[in-house]
């Protein structure tokens, strides 16, 4: 018997009890688009959670003062001493190394923003030029803050998108006067619009240049300081380096703290994968549960088509050839099924992207590849027993009906 | 061709031995006519199956054209069956989803004949027998006698040397059960042997050779002179 005879003939016999066949079609391909959909959700969880760390900048390796011990309070704290200040020297010092490519020193503080009579608390960062390209954060009017001088202390400010709304409606802000605490800033820029960016508010910043913010809150030390590696394969040596570098200036302490962003991202890009896998197995649960409900039809297929076997055997089919029938037959349903359940899983996926558009849904390849295996696998498995039982049926009880 | 040597053919009854055929020893030569009658329980039938090869004999030893068939296994027997035997019916037993035409033309799908010759060999046979314009009906939109000539032609489409026909009257009425046999019997002129079981004495006398069983056993096994053409 031919292959595309054996396709044939099982095809018209799924045709031969449509409604049992769509039945069984629905159930797997339900199974199938569970997977994709619930795949695709996890994966767009953690693809998000990627980006938002990706929006801080790549290759970022970030200095704080202090020691952080793994008890959560450092012992500098527990006997009253406040960890020694990161200075501007020794943020530069940090260039040294051939690791990084750049820095930028970063304080941070709150200060009231007023124009004329409006007056507004704001959050103030100061930096250097290089931040705009160590965060990634980009200009929408006028020009961020110049290069030259870390120590130089410009009375110059950029203003985040919202501050620059509430204190100049629709006018052009850039090169009119702002008071930010007791000094007078020029506006040089406003950010462009980015929304939040891991628990910072972009909008609603005024960033100052790093010098003029040490006077403005009478403070010498860095609250933080960003640095970005060359690339990612000089992430580990960037951080070796910054403790070297800030031990030596410290003479011989290690009272730094170095984080890599890309520990805490990997960190969560494997906790958001097993997360997906673990909600694609559930997903997949169901697709054995279609196994077994193909194998309860097909055993009544078998039951019910008794006669006709016993016909194919008396026309000189072999037990083998009977078996194969009825795996072509459950190959064509899983088959069609997961074909239909990739459609409807897809589908489903699209229609949740544009209902939640910051999720970035996409089902990846692993599980459509896996849902859609596991489908004809369980089909094909689960109907051994059925198609066994109808190849030895006995010819003669068979034909009889019995 | 066809010699049967001392088979016995024993079913188990709950737990006790029932035997359907008693040490049977038979020879059909190619191209007789026969028949095989006897009240029901006699084992005809079992008979009838033992000759198609649908029954394996308990004891005893089944010759097909000098080879022991006995012996074969499942996937062998199935060959013999497709190439050499073929089956006729009481009930018909045609497949209901199918047309006329794909119920002759299956048992040469399942010999893989390709589609091309499938095709023309089943539009002859539909013509031979009076059915081409029943060629799409489905069974249940054929009339008995109708069905039981597609059954014929799927039962002579793979041209087999014996034809094998259980009560094949059973289920028609009198004038299209004359036809049905009309039909079987001009096969013979092919050079096929015809073997006809029936309880119906009429039909039965119809055949050159006329065996006769009871509980299991060949009672009479004659040979007249009929002619049925």
């Amino acid at each position: 018997m031919k292959l595309a005879d054996i396709l044939q003939f099982a095809s018209g016999s799924l045709r031969g009890s449509p409604t049992r066949t769509l039945l069984m079609m629905l159930a797997m391909s339900i199974g199938v688009a569970a997977v994709v959909v619930l795949t695709a959700l996890g994966e767009g969880a953690r693809r998000y959670v990627v980006d938002q760390f990706s929006s801080l900048g790549t290759n970022l390796v970030i200095v704080l003062p202090g020691r952080t011990e793994t008890a959560g309070i450092g012992p500098g704290l527990m006997s009253g001493q406040t960890p020694r200040d990161i200075t501007l020297e020794d943020a530069q010092a940090l260039l040294r190394s051939r690791a990084i490519k750049r820095i930028a020193p970063l304080t941070i503080g709150s200060a009231s923003l007023s124009r004329g009579a409006l007056n507004r608390e704001v959050v103030v960062l100061g930096s250097t030029s290089d931040l705009l390209e160590v965060r990634h954060m980009s200009i929408g009017i006028g020009k961020f803050l110049p290069a030259g001088d870390i120590h130089e202390s410009a009375s110059v400010c950029v203003l985040g998108n919202q501050m620059k709304q509430e204190l100049f409606g629709n006018e052009q802000a850039v090169g009119q006067w702002v008071r930010l605490g007791d000094r007078r800033f020029r506006v040089i820029g406003v950010l462009a619009s980015q929304g939040e960016s891991m628990g910072m508010r972009t909008d609603e910043l005024v960033i100052v240049p790093v010098a003029s913010s040490h006077q403005l809150f009478n403070t010498t030390g860095l609250f933080r300081v960003l640095i970005e590696a060359k690339n990612r394969d000089f992430i580990e040596q960037t951080k070796h380096d910054a403790e070297e570098i800030m031990s030596q200036r410290h003479s011989g302490e290690k009272d730094v703290t170095v984080i890599t962003q890309d520990a805490v991202l990997a960190t969560f890009d494997r906790i958001l994968t097993a997360l997906t896998m673990a909600v694609g197995g559930i997903a997949a649960i169901s697709l054995a549960v279609a196994g077994v409900l193909i194998m309860n039809v097909m055993l009544i297929a078998v039951a019910q088509r008794v006669k006709e076997i016993g016909l194919l055997k008396a026309l000189g089919a072999p037990g083998k050839q009977i078996r194969y029938l009825f795996f072509a037959e459950a190959a064509l349903l899983s088959g069609i099924g997961s074909v239909a359940g990739l459609l409807l899983g897809y589908t489903g996926s699209f229609v949740i992207g544009k209902v939640y558009p910051m999720l970035p849904v996409s089902p990846p390849w692993w599980a459509v590849l896996a849902a859609t295996l596991t489908a004809l696998g369980t089909g094909v498995l689960f109907s051994v027993w059925p198609a066994r039982r109808a190849a030895k049926l006995d010819p003669v009880a068979a034909l009889a009906g019995k | 061709m066809i010699e049967l040597q001392n088979v016995c053919r024993t079913f188990t009854v709950g737990d006790q031995q029932v035997a359907a055929l008693r040490d049977i020893n038979l020879r059909l030569d190619a191209g007789e006519y026969i028949s095989i009658m006897g009240p029901s329980g006699s084992g005809k039938s079992t008979m009838l199956n033992m000759l198609g090869l649908l029954d394996r004999p308990s004891s005893g030893t089944y010759l097909l054209d000098g080879g022991n068939v006995s012996d074969l296994n499942d996937e062998q027997q199935a060959r013999v069956r497709r190439e050499k035997i073929g089956f006729v019916f009481q009930s018909f037993h045609l497949v209901p989803r199918l047309t006329a035409a794909q119920n002759v033309e299956l048992p040469m799908i399942l010999a893989g004949i390709p589609g091309e010759e499938r095709k023309a060999r089943v539009n002859v046979l539909m013509q031979n027998y009076g059915l081409s314009d029943r060629a799409d009906h489905k069974p249940d939109q054929l009339s008995g006698g109708q069905r039981q000539r597609v059954a014929i032609a799927r039962a002579t489409v793979m041209n087999p040397t014996v034809l094998l026909a259980d009560e094949p009257t059973g289920n028609l009425d009198r004038n299209t059960g004359w036809e049905v046999l009309k039909l079987l019997e001009g096969l013979l002129q092919q050079g096929i042997t015809l073997v006809v079981v029936t309880h119906d004495g009429e039909i039965g006398a119809r055949a050159q050779r006329q065996i006769h069983m009871l509980d299991g056993r060949v009672v009479s096994d004659e040979s007249t002179q009929n002619d049925p053409k």
